[in-house]
């Protein structure tokens, strides 16, 4: 075999492509094969696309959860509000720090909540599941513009009355207004819903910090929230806090506290789903290599002619590298069609870092609609590429003997 | 018969490159799908390895809620016990948080006799038994980290603030393949002296008790019996079996099971949609040698029986090559997921379910061109070009 050389890669003389109509019909000739090599390539788009969704699904809840002018404090190296334990003497130190802001009515914009988990029944087939049930200030609702109630009303502080996030309204068995959940030792009736967007306080139960400590008989809270008065003075506020003797906390940007709780989660789809689909990609591959091999042995003669033409190898290399492109596109759109679908579904499932229950969406951006059309094309130009050369290097005279 | 089956081989080999791609196809497709069916079963691994003698009471509220250390007598008493004992759930920090493994602080004495399934040597024993500063760790757990009996663990505590130095006395083996050789015990004591001084609400509290009971039928009752008892207390108890405990957890990420089991299912359609592919393609280019076949007098089913059976070879050569890789791929698979999964190993389940499932997508993989060349007539293959 003569080495492998185009004529002219980029030059006048070479205006010879094969026309695209050319292509695209050696693709519908085979429709079954076309079909069903485009279809495994649909598949291992389908999952790339599904987990990269769900992993930035989840990354966008946590993130969006905590807003960046918002301070939250917990105790020194726990690493979830469950774990943090601050006494009533360290709360009122922190909440007599400068740095917080006012609302209209000069109220400091400061809440001392209460976390704990509780076991609740799903709605379907009652499993239980740990739900996060949140006591707040007063203020807590006005920290969190996010936070909206949609239906009934607000609990009265001092009345044994909470509020459930909408995710617990569907996914959970008796969890809509005028029912009662049982909390500690008595029964506590929900007086509202509310709707916290795509965010992780959909998946939580409110209600009055003090009330709640008593049923639960803690004296401790477990984190402090407050807004700053400025957003550039976090490092200030974060040192004064840190650097207070009688203070055993630490003091986070909210939005960054939460985005770190997403962290594992998150990087173990990634990596499962990276995986899994490095691994179907070969299969993929296979199949494109399979098909474009048979494509090149059953049109030799035709080959051999298109060079007697006068076509150049380069032609003949590009002609065939474009349909194996064409033909993973194909699976490559078919499949993020597929995967689109995906953003109708929630899942719920726990958060491996707090214990607790959170629902999020699959959420498909225009990043991962081109990186999934890309992962595709590079598909095709991998299984593509060998049967192309094989096709280039024919010799004229053997390809046309071939008929 | 013979010459039946050379024919079919020598079929199969007839287009070397497509036959080793296709081969390749389906031992990537069998070594994913074991993997995946591996990691579902490891999912399950702590159901499957609990005893059906053993009830575990938490607090009602939640596993994060504490109970009175004062329950273990009530609890004893109750007829059908055999032994009680307790553990808490400490969550510290080893270095790094990326070195997670689960670590207790139990009541050595008790808890070691209602888990014998943890085998410790004798003298291992006795040095953690005396030691309060003590603990012991599975193999697995102490091999990843290169711990020796002796040597101080530090850990950093999360739900306990603080820094907490433990001596391994004792590094644990399991009695089967399918115990969990990653757990961290300490005393309880040690915990509990810590939370005394700082004077805290949470001392002489544990996270759960072990309850040992004596036939496994009245696990029911008993369960029921130890709820009645603290009903309407402070703290209200909600006792399980120890496999209906730890399906609570599988079931919390469920999700995730189901993902996977799902991604196991569209990898069986790829490497389907590839070997039909191949099978298309073998049919296509020999319509004309079916037809030749035909002529002579062979009957459709003979040509049927031609094609399924080379799917079926290249098919079930693929999967069994796929389980030879299968085994030290899981094997390193567990070595690099380290402690996350604490048993994983293939079993002889899966081993013959992925043979069966190449057995199945050779013959599905044939249906079509099979079909197709037994109904062919003699005239229309010859019309026939490419």
């Amino acid at each position: 075999m003569p080495p492998y050389r185009p004529r002219q890669a980029f030059g006048k003389s070479v205006s010879m492509h094969l026309p695209s109509s050319y292509i695209l019909r050696n693709l519908w000739t085979r429709k079954l094969t076309t079909l069903l090599t485009a279809l495994g390539m649909a598949l291992v788009v389908f999952v790339f696309a599904t987990v990269l969704m769900l992993s930035k699904g989840l990354e966008q809840t946590l993130v969006a959860t905590g807003s960046p002018d918002n301070v939250i404090v917990i105790r020194h190296s726990a690493e979830t509000e469950i774990q943090s334990i601050i006494d009533r003497e360290q709360a009122a130190i922190i909440a007599s720090l400068p740095d917080t802001a006012y609302s209209l009515a000069g109220i400091p914009l400061l809440s001392k909540e209460l976390v704990v988990l509780m076991v609740l029944p799903k709605k379907d087939q009652g499993k239980p599941s740990n739900v996060t049930v949140r006591g707040i200030s007063a203020t807590g609702l006005t920290l969190r513009p996010q936070v909206r109630l949609t239906q009934g009303r607000m609990f009265h502080p001092g009345a044994r009355e909470i509020i459930v996030g909408n995710k617990i309204a569907q996914n959970f068995a008796n969890a809509s207004i005028g029912k009662k959940l049982r909390l500690g030792l008595g029964e506590w009736t929900i007086t509202g819903i509310f709707d916290a967007g795509k965010t992780g306080f959909s998946s939580e139960v409110w209600g009055d910090v003090e009330q709640l400590m008593q049923a639960f008989r803690r004296n401790d809270y477990s984190s402090i929230i407050f807004k700053l008065a400025a957003t550039a003075t976090f490092a200030q506020a974060k040192k004064q806090i840190e650097n207070d003797q009688r203070l055993t906390v630490e003091a986070k940007r909210e939005s960054r506290f939460y985005a770190e709780q997403s962290e594992m989660m998150s990087r173990f789809l990634k990596i499962l789903g990276l995986s899994l689909s490095a691994i179907f990609s070969i299969g993929a591959m296979i199949g494109a290599m399979i098909t474009m091999y048979a494509s090149v042995a059953n049109r030799t003669a035709e080959i051999g002619t298109l060079r007697a033409i006068g076509f150049p190898r380069s032609s003949i290399l590009q002609a065939f590298l474009w349909e194996a492109l064409a033909l993973s596109l194909l699976g490559g759109i078919v499949g993020l069609a597929i995967a689109s679908f995906m953003q109708l579904l929630t899942v719920s499932t726990m958060n491996w870092q707090t214990f607790s229950e959170l629902a999020f969406t699959f959420t498909l951006t225009p990043t991962i609609a081109w990186q999934a059309l890309l992962f595709s094309l590079l598909m095709g130009l991998v299984g593509g590429f060998l049967p192309a050369i094989r096709a280039a290097r024919m010799n004229i005279v053997d390809a046309l003997r071939a008929a | 018969m013979r010459y039946l089956l050379l024919l079919i081989i020598r079929n199969a080999f007839r287009q070397k490159l497509r036959t080793v791609l296709t081969m390749v196809g389906i031992i990537v497709a069998t070594v994913a799908f074991g993997l995946l069916r591996t990691a579902v079963e490891a999912w399950y691994a702590g159901a499957d390895a609990a005893s059906a003698t053993r009830l575990i009471t938490r607090n009602a509220i939640s596993l994060v809620f504490p109970l009175p250390l004062s329950y273990q007598n009530k609890i004893q008493q109750i007829k059908g016990v055999a032994a009680t004992s307790y553990s808490s759930w400490f969550g510290g920090v080893y270095i790094s948080e990326k070195n997670f493994f689960p670590q207790f602080a139990i009541e050595p004495r008790s808890y070691l006799k209602l888990y014998p399934e943890y085998l410790l040597s004798p003298q291992e024993e006795r040095d953690f038994f005396r030691d309060r500063q003590g603990a012991i760790a599975g193999k697995k757990l102490a091999q990843k980290y290169g711990w020796k009996v002796g040597d101080i663990i530090p850990i950093r505590g999360t739900i306990y603030p603080g820094d907490w130095n433990f001596i391994l006395r004792g590094i644990y083996k399991g009695t089967s393949e399918r115990i969990d050789e990653t757990l961290f015990l300490f005393h309880w004591e040690y915990l509990n002296e810590r939370l005394k001084q700082t004077g805290a609400e949470r001392a002489n509290h544990v996270g759960a008790y072990v309850v040992g009971i004596e036939q496994a039928s009245q696990a029911a009752q008993i369960s029921q019996a130890i709820d009645g008892l603290f009903a309407n207390s402070l703290a209200e108890t909600l006792t399980e079996t120890e496999k209906a405990f730890q399906l609570g957890f599988v079931a919390m990420t469920e999700v995730i099971v189901t993902i996977i089991e799902v991604v196991s299912f569209v990898i069986l359609i790829i490497i389907l949609a590839v070997m039909a592919n191949t099978m298309a393609m073998s049919a296509r280019e020999r319509k004309r040698e079916y037809a030749t076949l035909k002529a002579l007098g062979f009957p459709g089913s003979f040509i049927a029986l031609l094609i399924t059976g080379e799917s079926v070879v290249i098919a079930l050569v693929g999967g069994l090559f796929g389980l030879l890789l299968l085994y030290p791929a899981a094997d390193s698979f567990a070595s690099k997921m380290g402690t996350f999964f604490p048993v994983f190993r293939v079993t002889p389940e899966t081993a013959w379910l992925a043979m069966g499932i190449a057995l199945v997508v050779g013959l599905a993989a044939a249906a079509i061109p099979a079909w197709r060349g037994a109904t062919i007539s003699a005239t229309a293959g010859f019309r026939q070009i490419g």
